[in-house]
């Protein structure tokens, strides 16, 4: 469920952290309690009459967002924008539920696509449609649809795409003689013909807890786990494709090609630097995350299209990607919308978006920017230009109204399905009723698919 | 008449010393339960794809709330996951702090002072600290036991699977909990008479004898106490689990109650049946104290 940074591994880095300040500070702790001051959204100046100066609070977890903030705090004395950062989508999701919930959410936000329709839904979104309707033609039609949910209105300005990509050990491939798969056929190929000649490594890790990830090889397959039609919501996620997706990952468990150890543990950070994994599924915001992850890997890792069902397609699934919305109890909407449209099309803006934040911009006329690979892969140069082919390919999405509650379900189910190497049909399923039970019990008209 | 009058006087002072006590009581305990138990009787009602402003109300769900709760399989095992949890640490807790302070108790110990604060110590380390240096113990590529073991030709095992992950976290709670309660029992164990001690010395009774015949009766409603305290808060258990929660597929959102509480209210945004599960979980720890301590009063205070 996840984006630029992703909740998991925003734990992790916390946790590791948080051990560390523990080290130093074990001798004189005192058994206080060790949480972090987490201040709620402070409203903004109750100013409203335009000249006059605006404060605007905005949410987000981009890497150094406030320096891209800064350029345009420098622009605009009379609205300044004030950075908040959180530590990830999910943590950030559930702060915003509440705070929107107690009034006192802040102007803007940065929302993932997969919970845009949760907070529509509560109606903690404004439609600034009036404000940046126009900027239709600057992003791709998928990425679009997903901030306007095929309606009129529109619910937030699209920040990154997240086509989904594979990483693999170039050097390791070469060394255990296999070949870059550009099927699932040859990915279960190569895993098992891994397994046989290095039984402790692994051509990646199935993780349970990353619900967003399997849900775009879902996507990639075919699989729409909700659409809507006049009022009624369809939910379709243990469908025939789906179930394709979850019995080929429990089949590459089962054979022992591929770990079952959640992402971002400190475990995984490890198996990811040292060589246990040597292929990662992945997302094109992955630059952002391996610095961190796998520091010794720089320039051994490589980027290659996702695997695809038949061979000869051209077909990516989603995995996070955001937009930035501006919220319902706002006092400065406009002033929000016009910041929003700045800080995802203005070509200043989508640039320091790349190089400071590590993130690939969905603005259609931001590629300029992106000449340059991101650093840890130096030895693409075309990083950018494959990212925009997976982005062009990125299959159509639309989220239902409680995500939310299909990946909670989904770790749960999926958690002890992967640790027991079982079945992933009936965590499948599990997840499907859990969704379609959640959206009867609060009155949407479901057919299940 | 007078009389009468000099008698009403005194007896509305009582009530002005109690009155900010009382406010206080009701602004932070009658109000909030009061308002979870309102939330747990409500519900939303969407209507149509639920995307249009005001499509989302706040309508009356009597007790829907708590039927769906206890028909929720997550809860029901969770409830059931956190009764195994507190049968294994209480017993095994208290078990280890009574040894503790009886062995500290006995006259022959070297290093007392020592031992005594040694064993308090991982009390004074917060949980989440406690949970994080023992989850990275557990995991195998991170811990430094494999390679230990491995010189005596032994494997660790994985200590995050569905059967051994409950001893895993019991494990730190009885790790940070032994300590508090061995001091009570200690303090406890001080203020027994040691007239009794050389009365049973002069009759002959051993060590042992004295330990269990004279000091575990004598602080018998120390023992109460600290067993009803340590029900509670393993009842509670969350900081824990929900720490360890990343290291592991084993442990899932709604592993324990109070987790799955959370989980409700905070990722699935509703908080109307996570105030039905809270409700719940308080009746069932208001009745299970209860009891317990009608139980122990008949056995451990009668006749005092």
């Amino acid at each position: 469920m996840k984006l630029v940074n992703p909740r998991r591994r925003m734990r992790a880095t916390a946790i590791a952290g948080v051990a560390l300040a523990a080290l130093v500070a074990a001798g004189c702790s005192s058994g206080g309690s060790s949480s972090t001051a987490a201040s709620g959204g402070s409203s903004s100046s109750s100013s409203t009459a335009s000249g006059q100066k605006v404060t605007l609070t905005f949410w987000t977890w981009v890497p150094n967002m406030n320096k891209v903030v800064a350029i345009w705090n420098k622009a605009h004395p009379d609205i300044q924008v004030q950075v908040q950062t959180q530590a990830g989508g999910d943590q950030e999701l559930t702060k915003l539920l509440t705070a929107a919930k107690a009034g006192n959410p802040p102007d803007l936000a940065q929302v993932e696509y997969q919970v845009l329709p949760t907070l529509v839904t509560n109606n903690y979104l404004a439609n600034i449609a009036q404000y940046d309707g126009g900027l239709k033609s600057d992003f791709p039609a998928g990425n679009w649809n997903q901030v306007t949910l095929g309606t009129g209105n529109l619910y937030g300005v699209p920040q990154d795409a997240a086509p989904m990509a594979l990483f693999y050990r170039a050097d390791l491939f070469k060394k255990y003689g296999l070949t870059v798969p550009t099927t699932w056929a040859q990915f279960a190929a190569d895993a098992t013909k891994l397994h046989s000649e290095a039984p402790s490594v692994f051509l990646g890790s199935f993780s349970a807890v990353d619900p967003g990830e399997f849900a775009g090889l879902t996507q990639q397959a075919g699989a729409q786990w909700w659409s809507a039609s006049g009022s009624t919501w369809t939910v379709g996620i243990n469908d025939a494709t789906s179930q394709k997706v979850a019995s080929y990952w429990q089949g590459l468990l089962a054979s022992g090609g591929v770990d079952n150890q959640p992402q971002w543990t400190p475990a995984w950070n490890k198996g990811m630097n040292d060589g246990k994994y040597i292929a990662w599924v992945s997302d094109v915001w992955a630059p952002s995350d391996f610095p961190t992850t796998a520091p010794a890997g720089a320039g051994k890792w490589q980027m290659t299209e996702l695997p695809q069902w038949t061979a000869g397609q051209n077909v990516a699934g989603n995995w996070g990607g955001s937009s930035t919305g501006v919220m319902a109890a706002s006092k400065h909407q406009q002033a929000a919308a016009q910041f929003a449209a700045w800080l995802n099309t203005d070509p200043t803006a989508t640039a320091a978006l790349v190089s400071d934040g590590g993130i690939y911009p969905a603005d259609t006329a931001a590629e300029a920017a992106l000449s340059a690979p991101p650093s840890y892969f130096s030895n693409q140069p075309n990083f950018w230009t494959l990212a925009k082919q997976y982005a062009a390919a990125a299959a159509n999405v639309t989220w239902g109204p409680d995500v939310n509650v299909a990946y909670t379900e989904f770790q749960t189910a999926f958690g002890s399905a992967a640790a027991s190497k079982g079945s992933f049909l009936s965590p499948l399923t599990a997840v499907q009723s859990a969704v379609v039970s959640d959206m009867k019990k609060s009155g949407f008209t479901v057919a299940a698919g | 008449m007078k009389h009468a009058q000099r008698r009403t006087a005194p007896r509305l002072a009582p009530y002005a010393f109690v009155t900010p006590a009382i406010i206080l009581y009701a602004l932070v305990l009658l109000i909030p339960i009061g308002y979870t138990i309102y939330l747990s009787l409500e519900k939303t009602q969407v209507s149509g794809l639920g995307l249009g402003a005001g499509a989302r109300r706040q309508v009356f769900a009597g007790l829907g709330n708590y039927s769906s709760a206890i028909t929720d399989q997550a809860f029901d095992s969770s409830l059931l996951r956190v009764a195994i949890y507190s049968l294994i640490l209480v017993p095994v807790m208290l078990g280890l702090a009574l040894l503790f302070a009886l062995l500290l108790d006995a006259r022959r110990v070297r290093f007392q002072r020592f031992s005594r604060l040694s064993i308090f110590l991982p009390y004074a380390v917060p949980t989440v600290i406690a949970t994080l240096l023992w989850g990275f113990l557990y995991l195998p590529t991170v811990s430094p036991f494999p390679t230990i073991l491995a010189k005596f030709g032994l494997s660790m095992p994985n200590l995050f699977t569905t059967n051994l992950a409950l001893l895993s976290v019991a494990n730190v709670g009885v790790w940070g909990g032994t300590g508090f309660n061995m001091i009570v029992m200690y303090t406890a164990l001080r203020a027994v008479p040691s007239e009794l001690y050389e009365a049973a010395r002069i009759d002959g009774a051993s060590q042992a004898q004295i330990a269990l015949r004279i000091k575990i009766p004598m602080i018998a409603p120390a023992l109460v106490l600290t067993g009803v305290f340590s029900l509670i808060t393993t009842l509670q258990v969350f900081n824990e689990p929900e720490t360890l929660l990343p290291l592991t597929n084993t442990i899932s959102q709604g592993w324990m109650p109070l987790m799955r509480v959370y989980n409700l209210a905070f990722d699935e945004n509703n908080s109307y049946e996570a105030a039905a599960l809270a409700v719940i979980i308080a009746a069932v720890m208001f009745a299970g104290s209860f009891f317990l301590l009608r139980v122990s009063n008949k056995r451990v205070f009668q006749g005092r």
